[in-house]
């Protein structure tokens, strides 16, 4: 099935750049007529841009070419070097524990591909627009990233997504990895959504006509990826309502604050943890989660124009509650299998800013901070504590923008997100795009 | 969950209810939204998502537009690409069926001109090339005055009671704008033939429409910011081949055109380039009435 895709999205590549000529104008009208009793010099000028016009002019494609109707295809090609002082194999963020195959920290040390994708896009008939993203990960495994429907054809600011999307909650959580400001994901996105989170469902989103930016969403979904879990089941697992306001101050402030819920009832979700000895213990969770989001992103450019200089603060507020039942060593590793009632509310939250200082170039800083909050582990209290300690993480990073399809990057994190252990991480990261242009996203 | 979707509902239908009398016209950049007003006087309301400070190209989708893009009836833009990186968004997440592409509630000015720098070759590796040719087609007012004629008509098709009004409108835009043309046209004649250096290709109309040449570009690459060795080249160039002036629009960064005017000893013309680009640039008249003002000024 991979190899297929592939396949299909480097023939569909090959064949592409025909079509983009068929658009072309056919109608050559010389624009260069001259109306001042033209010199000899004058009417060679004329001349010569009446032939450059004609040269200029492309042979009409034909319409009726098999690939004419080929969808927009973009390349995200991208690679990272990493440089940790602590073995990545061993990361955690203490007091948050994820399911073991969660997307977590820093990845591997050394040279490495980083997550390159493939988009193909199109119009699928006046109703509806597709996109399929694929992914191919460093370890050689790919994944579908989004595949989704959308209606182009509704009214009255309607919007209804289906397939596999990325959330439209938070400001981060939609957004492509090769779009983030930093190479990694803030804490608070791994912690408490795994990264990020993008579930099978429907999405429904509806836009107030109003002058103010005013977008409410809910989405429906399997529930399948961290902090739900994939099950058996015919409804629902996960569900999300959100809304966003935004807009501008004057020609040169633009911004957007939102509002979002994300609630889903993992059944038998396996959590890696450390137990008060200090030693892994797989655990399974049972229950209702419920996350909040608060988020807000300003953006400034002088006069709106972004070329010289501008600066863009983003924010987000992460609030979790889990209610429900934790089974502690629920593998049996450790032959102490116990299963108790589970509460916690715990939060997270960053702040970053990045500020181009001069054409091509960006610098960015990022805080963050996870509060461990309130845990009762009920009777496994005997086996499971939270840390006394809440992880942080400060990153610095800047980048080189040659074209709005190249960026070279370096970052420095101090990474404080094991307990007693600060992990200084020096990166070092391309990130390129080819093909149909990519999209301005705010 | 419930509770939520009828919101949603009720707020729709109250939306709809709301309409206004006039139609909102969604404009991308400020000559197109002149024009609309042009054309359509107290019958049509514009909003210009850029501003002449701003290259229309490097706009995001941002809120304030997606918020826009929902309440109109036309979205009037260039085309040609020009808008590729934001304007797709916009549309796709407006929630407005009556805007999108192919429907009459979309119009693209460049469709209905000739365009001039259609490229044979498509490789990023000439920097932002634009398939359909080059996108900054008002800079030749007989342009406006095209698409003036296809947008009049756009605009009955979506608003058929006002027909005539804007046929009549047209009609009377026309007579006044050849004779405008006409007019710039005999005070721009010695600016035929004159050699320019332009910061961006961003003038293949004005040249082609005014007679002059443009011999060099300070950026190395179309959307490539100039560098200090290219700069250099230019200047060596114009040793051999002198230019009359450096030309620049209202968003290009001034110190590159100022640097070569320096040393060549040129002057250095920061020309309009749409409405509201200088303060003479009022209207689509005051534009070129500055423009060839402006133009003229430096060969003096």
């Amino acid at each position: 099935m991979l190899r297929r895709i592939l396949f299909v999205a480097v023939t569909a590549a090959v064949m592409a750049p025909g079509t983009a000529l068929a658009a072309a104008s056919d109608n050559p009208t010389p624009a260069a007529e001259t109306h001042a009793e033209p010199g000899n010099e004058q009417r060679l000028q004329s001349l010569e841009e009446r032939v450059k016009q004609l040269e200029s002019t492309p042979p009409p494609a034909p319409a009726t070419a098999a690939n004419s109707f080929n969808p927009g295809i973009s390349l995200i090609l991208s690679g990272l070097y990493a440089n940790l002082s602590q073995d990545p194999a061993n990361y955690r963020i203490s007091g948050f524990p994820l399911p073991s195959g969660a997307e977590l920290g820093p990845g591997q040390r050394g040279v490495s591909l980083a997550e390159s994708e493939i988009a193909l896009y199109a119009s699928i008939d006046p109703y509806f627009y597709g996109m399929l993203t694929y992914a191919i990960a460093p370890d050689n495994t790919a994944s579908v990233e989004e595949a989704f429907v959308q209606t182009t054809a509704l009214s009255h600011g309607l919007t209804i997504k289906a397939g596999r999307f990325y959330s439209g909650i938070g400001y981060l959580n939609s957004q492509h990895a090769h779009t983030w400001d930093f190479v990694d994901a803030p804490l608070a996105y791994q912690a408490f959504l795994g990264t990020q989170f993008g579930d099978d469902g429907i999405q429904v989103k509806w836009l107030a006509p109003t002058d103010i930016f005013l977008e409410l969403g809910s989405e429906l979904g399997r529930g399948r990826p961290y902090p739900g879990s994939d099950r058996d089941k015919n409804g629902f697992g996960a569900g999300t309502v959100f809304a966003h306001v935004g807009g501008d101050i004057g020609a040169s402030h633009s911004w957007r604050a939102g509002l979002s819920w994300l609630g889903t009832s993992p059944q038998d979700q396996e959590l890696s943890d450390m137990n008060i000895a200090g030693t892994a213990v797989t655990n399974s969770f049972s229950g209702d989660t419920r996350l909040w989001i608060a988020d807000f992103v300003w953006k400034y450019a002088p006069n709106g124009n972004p070329s010289q200089t501008n600066f863009k603060l983003q924010a987000e507020y992460m609030r979790r509650q889990e209610h429900g039942d934790l089974t502690y060593d629920s593998d049996g590793a450790l032959g102490a299998t116990n299963t108790a009632s589970y509460d916690a509310r715990q939060s997270g939250w960053y702040i970053q800013g990045v500020y181009q200082f001069m054409p091509y170039w960006r610098v960015g800083l990022r805080t963050e901070r996870l509060d461990q909050g309130t845990v009762d582990f009920s009777s496994n209290g005997s086996n499971l504590a939270r840390p006394d300690f809440n992880p942080s993480k400060n990153t610095v990073m800047l980048d080189y923008n040659l074209s709005e399809f190249s960026r070279i990057r370096v970052q420095y994190a101090l990474d404080q997100s094991r307990e007693d252990v600060t992990d200084r991480q020096w990166f070092v990261q391309y990130q390129m795009s080819l093909g149909a242009h990519g999209a301005h996203q705010f | 969950m419930k509770n939520v979707l009828g919101f949603l509902l009720t707020a729709a239908t109250l939306g709809f209810a709301q309409q206004a009398a006039a139609i909102n016209v969604f404009t991308c950049e400020p000559e197109w939204g002149a024009l609309v007003q042009e054309l359509g006087g107290d019958r049509v309301s514009a909003y210009v998502a850029t501003n002449p400070f701003q290259d229309p190209h490097r706009v995001q989708a941002k809120p304030s537009l997606l918020a826009q893009a929902r309440r109109s009836n036309l979205v009037v833009c260039t085309g040609a690409e020009l808008e590729i990186g934001w304007l797709p968004i916009v549309l796709r997440q407006s929630g407005n069926d009556a805007i999108q592409p192919g429907k009459p509630g979309y119009f693209e000015a460049a469709n209905y001109v000739p365009k001039l720098e259609i490229p044979t070759r498509l490789d990023r590796a000439a920097g932002d090339v634009h398939p359909g040719g080059n996108p900054h087609i008002q800079t030749d007012p007989r342009n406006i005055g095209r698409v003036a004629t296809a947008l009049s008509q756009r605009l009955g098709e979506i608003d058929p009671v006002n027909a005539p009004f804007y046929q009549a409108r047209q009609r009377d835009f026309a007579k006044r704008w050849s004779a405008a043309i006409e007019r710039w046209q005999k005070e721009a004649a010695p600016l035929r033939g004159a050699n320019i250096v332009s910061h961006h290709k961003s003038w293949a109309y004005l040249n082609a429409w005014l007679g002059m040449r443009e011999i060099a570009e300070l950026e190395p690459k179309p959307g490539v910011e100039p560098t200090a060795t290219h700069l250099e080249k230019i200047l060596t160039q114009l040793k051999r081949e002198p230019a009359r002036m450096v030309i620049r629009t209202p968003y290009d960064d001034a110190r590159a055109s100022e640097w070569l005017a320096n040393r060549a000893k040129i002057p250095a013309v920061m020309v309009p380039f749409t409405v509201g680009g200088s303060d003479k640039a009022k209207d689509l008249f005051g534009l070129f009435d500055d423009t060839v003002e402006r133009l003229l000024g430096a060969l003096k």
